[in-house]
């Protein structure tokens, strides 16, 4: 274990402390003209917080509020603290932002090395890091958590798959941290340069950012010869570290001396009972850059009741189960169909009727976009339809930050619906 | 100038049957059909006697169709008839975004140039005065 101490405290000093610093981040956010406005509209004042449990006193975040107040609106401390920024999408463009002071980076080095910890990685590993560097927190998470553990790492980022099979031979990489998707691209791509994994050094493997299954982590484990932990995290809370799997893989520990859990239901907000499924909230209890009380993640899982074998007592979530919105993960990047929409609006020659299809092809996914032309647009001609295909795909990668392939189709093919329009068909098995 | 039917079809099996099943039954002639094809998607372009009732058939269908005005050229069904044609086309910087040819059963000894061009009036102009016959619609159509 990384941090026996912390990772093993009894829930009642858990509690206490996170009593103190729930009561800390209340004085903090309440200098926010942000979260004071939520407060007050509450008519709830720090002091009111006494105890860990009072957390339902307090106002929720969402993304939409994160977006509006891009790009500082949610910063608690003076700007020049701030020494990194990650980004992830909004739903209709905006981007919401994390803001890190070196405090916050330390906390992220620390959970970081808690979750590979988790997956026996200790200084003498070598860390093939195929998250992509950059704005996604993904590699730069990873980076800094080997790094506190001490282990050489490779900041490889994503893609460039002949490359990643040559470092990973050459340098014998023991842990191989990507999205679980993409690992499965690598296991195909090695097979057909004739990569033995059995024979390569690799042991274990941090798979996250997008949803993934028991059957594929079991065909993950068979084809790369490692052991496959589950991690997550979202760029709304700190990024990846939130929560990981121990050797247990009986659900993911919630760091919970820095993240504080909560289920509630999704319709009127009320907070759930430990086992019972519904929206998962997170608190930052001890961030300083940009803290964020009670964020609704959409995602839906439920927590443990009982603790676990491994000793930990910090709670654990079982596995993602859903969404409570239309969010996409593709190639482990955070799409809204309202973000296409948005895009498809300015464009010239077709109409705002679209279909996503959406597909997992050699391991990898697949956006297609479906959209209709314009009745009077002059199709006559090859290139006129590939001119306008073109220049979507160009918006769009602009916007997403993946390619997405557009396909013109007639007028009035789109089927029409009565009520929410069907505008997604996910093929992927997963 | 004349008439062309373009009929837009996502390539899938059987779209250009159900196109020309329609017109059989609406006792439409196709004089001619030229296909442009992609991976993704054709395009028909047809040229049939009464073009703007053909049209309004094909949409009241649920096809995505519209009239083109495209240029018809008549040249001597014989060699260097076509060389002609597109040698005034680069004479006057006309730029032809496609084109296909057909025989009428009417005239045997003639053959039928179709163009589709920038600026139609401007190419025929040119043509003509390069003494070139383009027909106009009652010429070849009923």
């Amino acid at each position: 274990m990384w941090n026996k101490n912390v990772e093993t405290i009894s829930v009642s000093k858990l509690r206490s402390q996170q009593t103190d610093a729930l009561k800390a981040l209340v004085n903090l956010v309440y200098n926010v003209p942000f979260y004071k406005n939520k407060m007050d509209e509450m008519k709830v004042k720090p002091s009111d917080i006494n105890s860990i449990e009072d957390i339902t006193k307090l106002p929720f975040t969402t993304k939409n509020d994160m977006r509006d107040v891009y790009p500082w609106g949610l910063c608690a401390c003076e700007k020049d603290e701030i020494v990194e920024v990650h980004m992830s999408s909004g739903t209709t463009g905006t981007p919401i932002v994390d803001a890190y002071t070196l405090n916050d980076i330390e906390i992220w080095s620390e959970v970081m090395a808690r979750t590979l910890s988790m997956g026996g990685v200790t200084k003498s590993d070598i860390v093939q890091n195929a998250y992509g560097y950059g704005l996604f927190t993904g590699g730069f998470g990873v980076h800094y958590g080997a790094r506190k553990i001490g282990c050489l790492t490779l900041p490889i980022s994503g893609g460039n798959t002949q490359r990643q099979l040559q470092v990973m031979k050459d340098f014998g990489s023991t842990v191989l941290a990507c999205t679980p998707s993409y690992s499965l691209y690598v296991a195909e791509a090695g097979r057909e340069m004739g990569l033995d994994f059995s024979k390569m050094p690799l042991k274990a493997g941090f798979f996250g950012a997008e949803a993934w299954s028991e059957t594929m982590r079991e065909e993950i484990e068979s084809k790369l010869h490692l052991k496959a932990y589950d991690i997550y995290g979202l760029t709304e809370i700190i990024g990846p570290g939130v929560a990981a799997e121990c050797e247990c893989q009986k659900g993911l520990h919630v760091f919970e001396d820095h993240f504080y859990p909560e289920i509630i239901n999704p319709e009127t907000g009320e907070l759930l009972p430990d086992g019972e499924k519904g929206e998962l909230v997170f608190t930052t209890l001890t961030k300083t850059g940009t803290p964020i009380l009670r964020y609704r993640t959409r995602d839906i899982t439920y927590i443990f009741k009982e603790p676990c074998e491994c000793g930990r007592t910090h709670r654990r979530i079982h596995r993602l189960l859903g969404r409570t919105d239309d969010m996409l993960i593709i190639r482990g990047v955070n799409i809204f169909p309202s973000q296409i929409e948005n895009v498809l609006l300015k464009q010239k020659g077709i109409e705002p009727h679209y279909l996503l299809i959406i597909d997992r092809v050699n391991n990898l996914d697949c956006l297609e976009v479906h959209v209709e032309m314009s009745d009077d647009l002059g199709f006559d001609e090859v290139k006129v339809v590939e001119k306008i295909e073109a220049t979507i795909e160009h918006a769009l990668h602009n916007e997403l930050l993946i390619f997405a392939k557009v396909k013109l189709v007639e007028p009035k093919s789109i089927q029409r619906s009565e009520g929410k329009a069907k505008r997604v068909v996910d093929n992927r098995k997963i | 100038m004349i008439k062309q039917i373009s009929v837009f079809m996502e390539n899938k099996p059987g779209r250009l049957l159900e196109v020309t099943k329609l017109l059989a039954s609406n006792k439409v002639n196709i004089r001619t059909l030229s296909l442009a094809d992609t991976a993704e998607f054709g395009i028909a372009r047809l040229i049939v006697d009464y073009p703007d009732a053909v049209v309004e058939i094909l949409k009241n269908n649920r096809f995505t169709a519209r009239i083109t005005p495209v240029l018809a050229v008549e040249v001597s069904d014989e060699s260097g008839g076509l060389a002609r044609v597109l040698e005034v086309f680069l004479e006057s910087g006309i730029n032809v975004e496609y084109m296909y040819g057909f025989v009428e059963k009417r005239h045997p000894d003639k053959a039928l140039l179709v163009f589709k061009v920038e600026d139609p009036a401007r190419a025929k102009d040119q043509l003509v005065a390069k003494g070139l016959t383009v027909v106009s619609e009652k010429d070849i159509l009923s």
